[in-house]
């Protein structure tokens, strides 16, 4: 979903690769100098989807060279073409923002399982010039603003939540993404779980049909019309708020605390729903509006897809071995590049899951 | 960018009269006509396969595919009314400021341009073709949204008082039709100068010398003799400028608002068809919005044929119209 800080190594490789003719965009970022030029003859595995946990994905796959030497091969084409391209079989693993739909499921060439990898958070960021302490938002007041209901930033709803703050009696304008986004997802699916009026009509997804707003392309999109434009109001990737030093607002949880979007309360926010899971979950599940006094509300796992039963055993094995090293090594460097870290009590579960991958043919 | 583009002049009857008479030549006759086949078979194969996969959409909606403003890739709800009608609003406004601009630039640097100057100020205006659209999209955040937002907008809108018909109501954010439709100016301005000003030198010097020792003054000149003369490429240039605006993608997503509705006012967001595609596809994963993309691919693979058709007829009327003028 964003342009991170990248080496300007990366972007020499990615440069020569694109020079070279290479075929596949994705193979950048992971590569060190030897996997930029070599071909994908000797990637051992391959996977497609998600742009958003894409730079974090770079790292876990380039270190796991460095001590394994087994390559993996990402490509960030977006949730979507992962999905696809799992289902179509093309890559050994998919990657994807929003879990698959029992529609989606059905269309695959076999059970997939869902693996949370990362907690990604969104952020509500705004342009209100004479504000010095951070907004405080309820949901369903941001779920209004963002319906047209409340459109005047010295709404009485708002001015009750923020006392001695001077609110101008500017427009509310708000600004979404143009383009499908795994951040529209969590943030629709945040809305449609606080307020029956947003589940009601644009409803949850990675596109919707805004009812009010302009829409913007990417992080830096939004971000850059939101401080254009005083009043302005807008949802952005936790990473990118923070790395921009970005105005946020601080949302109220479902334990009624009123909580800054941050690594931690991210994490918070999983440890909240880690401890209601049943024992047969499938891990498709939403941990918007978290139980916990430090959750923050609006966060989401993102996850990587696998076939159950794998056909070629070699690949089931590295596979396999991959799962395990991300649940252990890989999720220590995740705060490093802003994504949240799972918290500890689902990493033994996930374990016992990355277990029950078999080597059973096509079916 | 010659005007020779233009006027098709098949020479035919050199390839005739190589046929047949060595094995060599048949093989070379025989590569190029499989060239030649391949280009316009391409195009076909690419349509077909739009069709094909946006067909369940067209099957479905019918109609209301094309007049609804409905898109709802949630609902699963599909109407390209507002795309199709950005498309075309945002590439007639392109059109309507860098056709008078690029054809003044295309007389002033062959008429009256020192001869010095022609060649770099030519070069400077073919290099904004050079320009890739993403800068023009980034320039366009940056330079022209702040600036539309303040002053042009509320100058427009209240000093000007255009406020009053509905062509300029609504609050000013800066993305808007009207930030899509100047982006699109400077975009398109190039291609239809480059062709003009090719087609203006190639007016033959007696054509001018005519007009003026009949007493004609400079501008009578330019506007009776070289211009009608010149007419039928100009519009070529513009059917050019036209097929590079209905198309562009990067800048105008970066500058139009993105916004699924029809509004008479340019100061309203909006969106086009190819910001739609660009948008949506790479994360589309629902067999209808996938269809409901690819038919708008198709739409606007039809409306960019039949544009162009009717811009051919144009130039063949026009030309109609100088050579008649001129008998």
């Amino acid at each position: 979903m964003t342009f991170r800080k990248t080496s300007p190594i990366v972007f020499v490789a990615s440069a020569l690769v694109a020079c070279g003719g290479g075929g596949a965009s994705g193979r950048t970022a992971s590569s060190d100098s030897a996997g930029a030029t070599s071909s994908t003859a000797g990637v051992d595995l391959t996977g497609a989807g998600a742009t958003f946990p894409y730079p974090i994905y770079s790292k876990w796959f380039s270190d796991y060279a460095k001590e394994t030497s087994i390559r993996i091969n990402y490509q960030s084409i977006g949730s979507g073409g992962g999905i696809r391209q799992l289902t179509e079989r093309t890559v050994d693993f998919g990657a994807s923002d929003a879990p698959m739909s029992d529609a989606e499921l059905s269309k695959a060439k076999g059970p997939v399982l869902h693996f949370p990898t990362v907690i990604g958070a969104v952020a509500v960021t705004y342009n209100l010039p004479s504000l010095q302490a951070p907004l405080r938002l309820t949901g369903d007041m941001l779920a209004d603003m963002f319906l047209g209901h409340i459109t005047k930033w010295n709404d009485s709803r708002i001015a009750v939540l923020n006392p001695g703050v001077a609110l101008p009696s500017t427009d509310v304008l708000v600004v979404h993404r143009a383009e499908a986004s795994g951040t529209t997802y969590i943030f629709s699916d945040y809305l449609s779980t606080v307020s029956p009026d947003w589940a009601k009509a644009p409803g949850k997804g990675k596109e919707l049909s805004w009812p009010v707003g302009i829409g913007a392309k990417g992080n830096e999109g939004v971000a850059g019309q939101v401080k254009q434009t005083p009043g302005a109001i807008a949802y952005v990737e936790l990473a990118y708020a923070k790395q921009n030093t970005l105005p946020t607002a601080q949302i109220r949880n479902a334990s009624g605390a009123f909580v800054a979007p941050s690594i931690e309360s991210a994490t918070a926010a999983a440890a909240g729903i880690a401890g209601q899971l049943p024992n047969n979950t499938d891990y498709r599940i939403s941990i918007v509006n978290a139980p916990g006094a430090g959750a923050y509300p609006i966060a989401s796992f993102t996850w990587l897809l696998v076939y159950r039963a794998q056909i070629d055993a070699t690949k089931a094995r590295k596979l396999k071995d991959f799962l395990h090293w991300y649940l252990h090594s890989g999720e220590g460097s995740a705060a490093s590049l802003d994504y949240a870290p799972l918290p500890d009590a689902m990493k033994a579960r996930l374990d016992a899951r990355v277990d029950s991958v078999i080597v059973g043919g096509g079916a | 960018m010659s005007p020779t583009v233009l006027t098709a002049d098949p020479g035919a009857g050199t390839v005739v009269r190589i046929h047949g008479r060595h094995i060599g030549d048949r093989i070379y006759r025989g590569a190029i006509t499989f060239f030649a086949v391949c280009v316009p078979l391409l195009v076909a194969l690419v349509a077909w396969e739009i069709a094909v996969a946006g067909w369940p959409t067209f099957r479905h909606f019918g109609l209301s595919f094309l007049t609804s403003s409905d898109w709802d890739p949630v609902k699963d709800r599909f109407g390209a009314a507002p795309a199709i009608y950005g498309t075309l609003v945002s590439s007639a406004i392109a059109l309507v400021i860098a056709t008078p601009l690029a054809v003044g630039v295309s007389v002033f640097l062959s008429e009256f341009a020192p001869r010095w100057m022609r060649q770099p100020v030519g070069f400077l205006v073919d290099l904004l073709a050079a320009i890739p659209s993403v800068v023009y999209g980034l320039w366009g955040i940056f330079v022209l949204l702040p600036l539309l937002r303040d002053p042009v907008m509320p100058f427009l809108r209240d000093t000007l008082e255009l406020g009053s018909t509905p062509f300029f109501t609504g609050p000013a954010y800066g993305p808007s039709m009207l930030a899509a439709g100047l982006i699109l100016a400077i975009m398109v301005l190039p291609y239809i100068a480059s062709v003009s000003r090719e087609v203006l030198l190639a007016v033959p010097r007696a054509q001018r010398e005519a007009a003026l020792a009949l007493g004609a003054t400079r501008w009578e000149a330019i506007w009776r003799a070289v211009l009608p003369y010149a007419k039928s490429g100009i519009v070529g240039g513009i059917i050019l400028g036209l097929g590079r605006a209905l198309g562009e993608t990067m800048a105008v997503t970066m500058l139009i608002g993105n916004r699924q509705e029809i509004s008479a006012s340019l100061l309203a967001p909006g969106y086009t068809m190819a910001s739609l595609i660009a948008n949506e596809f790479s994360e589309a994963s629902s067999d209808a919005h996938l269809s409901a993309l690819m038919a708008v691919g198709f739409t606007l693979l039809i409306i960019t044929i039949v544009v162009n058709a009717i811009a051919r007829w144009l130039v063949w009327r026009v030309g109609g119209g100088a050579a008649s003028k001129a008998l």
